[in-house]
């Protein structure tokens, strides 16, 4: 597990976010126990990577957490947690934590740990997931329905303009709709 | 971005952020530069979660003269109410910005940058070069027409597929975002300077919009953008009925809002004659 990247996010200097990726997790139950039991040694956000779309949006997730807890405006237990509630198109917390966050039966594992020393993360995460690093893993499917991009009648996916739409674009254009339904999320009124 | 026009003679304008913004972007190293200032909120071009992505931030900055319970409420609808109606529109495939964050309670919204220029100052560009070329008028206007067409179109997935109203709609409310291939080669052009005017529209500024699929408010919309061409362009005003008839293609139901159009012109833009 070499490959903990650090990120220090726009306007955001003084808060370092870690982050790192796993493929075949295999004690994502005792992952998952350490957070339901409030373990304070396990302050991560576990996300499932397979409704992942890019970087800019797990980035996205962590900017808007940061900012709640910046601003005095945490919704759920902690930063982390945060994290995880901020992908989702809803408000229903726990429901966000069975779709974005590590279930028993989680095996492509993204774990995010807000301020904290590299080094340190990187010891103490390398004893804790059992599992490799790194690699695509999207399920475009899966996001498609958690988003309900399916939804809608005449909605959905068009083709802009009269451009040849590539995996590229598509890929982009997904982003856009997921980081739209992030930031709206929570509003009333 | 609500009124690209010259800001009151008694501000000075794009002077060095006249207004604290919120918070977290107090601290950055290199401050939100400011682009332009509206009657309602200010524009910055910043960066999202990555130095490499660039975005626009629209600061609707707390009124003094307000009730700060009123303030508040007015701005939070307000960011909230445009915020949905972008991705209203990009699930729709209108063209226009993504909208990256949201922060109803500081009033401040953070969006995909628009590369390119609005339509205004374009076509004011293009309309200058031939002139000074001496290409007389009402020849070789296939490149304004192309452009009048694509416009009818972007209004009418927005009017038909969004089934929404811009509120606002003039040439500097929309953008023409150069394609990527247009940056590179995009010089050397033989004639008028025709790649003035190439690229994607884009439409910008949803401060006003509303969701709304009467003939009515899509007619204001028409007219609107009609008056302001006759106004800021008014050698191009003549190539208006291209934009129309791109429009009254581009969804069903656009031909009764262009009939609606025409009883528009007759009275102007107030039917209920209130406020």
């Amino acid at each position: 597990m070499a490959l903990l990247e650090t990120i220090h996010l726009e306007h955001l200097p003084t808060t370092p976010i870690h982050i790192s990726l796993y493929r075949n997790v295999k004690n994502a139950p005792f992952l998952q126990q350490q957070l339901l039991a409030g373990n304070t040694d396990f302050e991560y956000a576990f996300i499932d990577a397979s409704v992942i779309v890019s970087r800019i949006h797990v980035l996205s997730a962590a900017y808007r957490a940061i900012n709640a807890l910046h601003s005095h405006r945490l919704r759920s237990r902690n930063v982390h947690s945060e994290i995880v509630f901020s992908l989702s198109p809803n408000n229903n917390i726990a429901e966000s934590f069975r779709r974005f966050g590590i279930t028993a039966t989680t095996e492509n594992l993204l774990v995010v740990k807000v301020g904290g020393g590299r080094e340190e993360v990187k010891r103490h995460l390398e004893g804790a997931v059992e599992g490799e690093a790194v690699g695509g893993m999207l399920d475009v499917g899966k996001v498609r329905k958690v988003y309900k991009l399916n939804s809608g009648g005449g909605g959905g996916k068009k083709g802009l303009g009269n451009g040849v739409v590539n995996e590229e674009e598509e890929r982009r254009e997904l982003e856009v709709f997921v980081l739209g339904a992030m930031a709206l999320r929570g509003a009333s009124n | 971005m609500e009124i690209q026009a010259a800001p009151p003679a008694h501000q000075a304008p794009l002077s060095p952020s006249p207004h604290l913004l919120p918070p977290i972007f107090q601290s950055d190293t290199a401050p939100p530069q400011m682009i332009t200032q509206g009657a309602e909120a200010l524009l910055y071009r910043t960066t999202y979660l990555l130095p490499t992505l660039p975005c626009a931030l629209k600061y609707r900055p707390s009124k003094p003269y307000r009730h700060p319970i009123l303030d508040a409420r007015l701005t939070k609808h307000r960011i909230l109410s445009e915020a949905r109606v972008l991705v209203k529109c990009r699930r729709e495939g209108v063209p226009v910005p993504a909208v990256y964050a949201v922060d109803e309670r500081e009033g401040w919204v953070m969006l995909e940058w628009v590369e390119g220029e609005v339509v205004r100052v374009k076509v004011n560009e293009w309309l200058r070069r031939r002139k000074e070329l001496g290409v007389a008028e009402g020849v070789e206007e296939e490149v304004l027409k192309g452009l009048m067409g694509r416009i009818g179109r972007a209004i009418g997935r927005m009017h038909g597929g969004g089934g929404l109203c811009m509120g606002d709609l003039t040439t500097s409310n929309l953008m023409l975002r150069p394609k990527r291939e247009d940056t590179v080669n995009g010089e050397g052009s033989r004639n008028a300077g025709d790649e003035v005017l190439g690229g994607e529209i884009v439409l910008i500024d949803f401060g006003l919009a509303s969701q709304s699929s009467a003939d009515e408010d899509r007619a204001v919309d028409l007219y609107v953008l009609e008056r302001a061409f006759g106004s800021t362009h008014p050698r191009a005003e003549g190539l208006f009925s291209e934009l129309l008839g791109a429009y009254g293609t581009s969804f069903k139901g656009a031909n009764v809002v262009l009939k609606k159009l025409e009883e528009v012109r007759m009275r102007g833009r107030k039917r209920s004659m209130l406020g």
